[in-house]
């Protein structure tokens, strides 16, 4: 008897984790699976447990219990169920798998641009310094900071650094990109230019999952839409299914008519 | 009464105090260099250790900072060979004490430099795959010295002022020279004038020395 593997495996399978921070529960039993290529946004009220998920996927939290799966390959723990932590030398090489930009930036304040996305580039993927710079500077050009590169973060607007934030993810060519509200600390008038950048890597087939508050957003570059509430899965589909008026839920409903409330 | 200024005898053994001068910087810059080391490798230690680990580091800089500079001196240059069997000349024996003196106060200052590294930093290069230590060498110690150099040469400039205590072992620094004028030539206002001046002179040139690589530091980064 042979076991043929799933039609569609899933590239990031979350299932039943859970997690406290001492007695409050913040993830209840989420499970999401996200398949290679999709761009899955996940939505909820502040405290439902978006961003803390997303910080389990590549282990910058820890969870009490369930897995989550790159490739088959768990992440945080030794596998077999042990929940044994892994060593620090081997979450670091899971998490060079998985790509992540923040919604503070984050940028190494201390190297210039083209340095900020050289870094993981020579000590975590072993690349050369010529290597690495011509490779920050490809992605430097996708993200239309070309001439940026030898400027430092501060010198640099927040939509300019948020874009190298996204450039400096993608150089490392994870599997997966996580973007984590990364549109939250920016004027409005820079967000556009961040988006559009977001846009094109889901274009070209970049696997993402993303927590953000920006609906239109979601609806125009999601395959599918989560939503969260009380740390868990409340509703999951396509934007059109989720975003639209025949949802039955009454949470997502009371969710979304304050959502246009506050920004129309 | 009238007392009248009279620097010639100054003048005269003048070397005496220069020799001195360029004997204090020496003994600063050498000790503040093994108390940076110190300092580094008890900071990084103690941000990653255990609570033992922790109590041991506490106490040596709790022990250093309420015991006077000058007692420390006595208690390394005459107390210590008396117990263990080991020689040293009173230079060596003082650059010692200022050395386990200056990494006492480095230890508290790149302990906070290390824990007012953002933690988005740190996060930053957990993402992106580099292991504790390429987190520490290209992460976080890179901006706790950014954010440590005011404190650092604050504390340069004190220990500059310090090396004075060697006077008290005969160490022929600064102001054992001046010392050493005054009981040859009782020009006692004149050599103190002077050695304050030299003193003076040293630690605003350094400020502003140590300022411009500071400023410098911020535009580069």
């Amino acid at each position: 008897m042979s076991i043929s593997p799933p039609a569609n495996p899933a590239l990031l399978d979350i299932s039943d984790v859970s997690k406290s921070f001492g007695s409050v529960e913040v993830l209840r039993a989420v499970s999401l699976q996200v398949t290679r290529g999709e761009v899955v946004t996940v939505i909820g009220p502040s405290g439902s447990g978006k961003t803390t998920l997303l910080r389990c996927v590549n282990f910058l939290e820890s969870y009490d219990s369930g897995s989550i799966r790159i490739d088959g390959k768990e992440v945080g723990f030794r596998e077999m169920g042990t929940h044994q932590r892994r060593s620090e030398r081997d979450l670091a090489k899971m998490r060079a798998e998985t790509g992540m930009v923040f919604q503070s930036f984050n940028l190494f304040p201390h190297l210039t641009a083209a340095g900020n996305i050289m870094l993981g580039l020579r000590k975590v993927r072993g690349k050369s310094s010529t290597e690495a710079r011509a490779i920050a500077e490809h992605w430097l050009g996708r993200v239309g900071l070309a001439h940026k590169a030898d400027s430092l973060p501060a010198e640099l607007s927040g939509g300019q650094q948020q874009r190298v934030g996204i450039a400096r993810a993608v150089a490392m060519e994870p599997k997966i990109l996580l973007l984590d509200e990364i549109t939250s600390a920016l004027d409005p008038e820079l967000v556009g230019e961040v988006l559009e950048v977001v846009r094109s890597l889901a274009e070209d087939g970049m696997t993402m999952v993303m927590v953000t508050h920006e609906m239109a957003f979601a609806r125009d570059a999601s395959s599918r839409i989560v939503f969260m509430a009380d740390g868990g899965v409340s509703a999951a589909g396509p934007p059109a299914e989720i975003l639209g008026t025949e949802i039955d839920n009454e949470r997502l409903r009371s969710f979304l008519a304050r959502f246009r409330a506050s920004h129309f | 009464m009238g007392y009248t200024l009279n620097f010639n005898l100054i003048w005269r053994h003048f070397d005496k105090l220069w020799g001195g001068l360029l004997l204090s910087l020496e003994l600063a810059v050498i000790s503040i260099a093994i108390g940076i080391l110190i300092g580094l490798l008890l900071a990084v230690w103690y941000v990653s250790a255990g609570r033992a680990v922790r109590t041991v580091i506490a106490a040596y800089v709790e022990f250093i900072r309420n015991v006077p500079l000058i007692l420390l001196v006595y208690l390394v240059f005459y107390g210590l060979p008396t117990v263990v069997d080991i020689a040293y000349s009173a230079q060596t024996s003082f650059i010692a004490t200022l050395s386990l003196y200056s990494g006492a106060y480095l230890v508290e200052v790149f302990r906070s430099g290390l824990e007012a590294v953002p933690r988005g930093q740190l996060d930053a290069g957990k993402a992106i795959g580099l292991t504790p230590w390429q987190r520490l060498v290209h992460v976080r110690l890179p901006t706790m010295l950014r954010i440590t150099l005011p404190a650092l040469s604050n504390t340069f400039l004190s220990l500059f002022k310090d090396t004075s205590v060697a006077s008290v072992i005969s160490v022929p620094e600064l102001t054992y020279g001046a010392q050493w004028i005054n009981f040859n030539t009782f020009r006692i206002v004149e050599v103190y004038l002077v050695v304050t001046a030299m003193y003076l002179l040293t630690g605003y040139a350094l400020l502003y020395a140590l300022r411009l690589v500071e400023r410098r530091f911020r535009a580069a980064h």
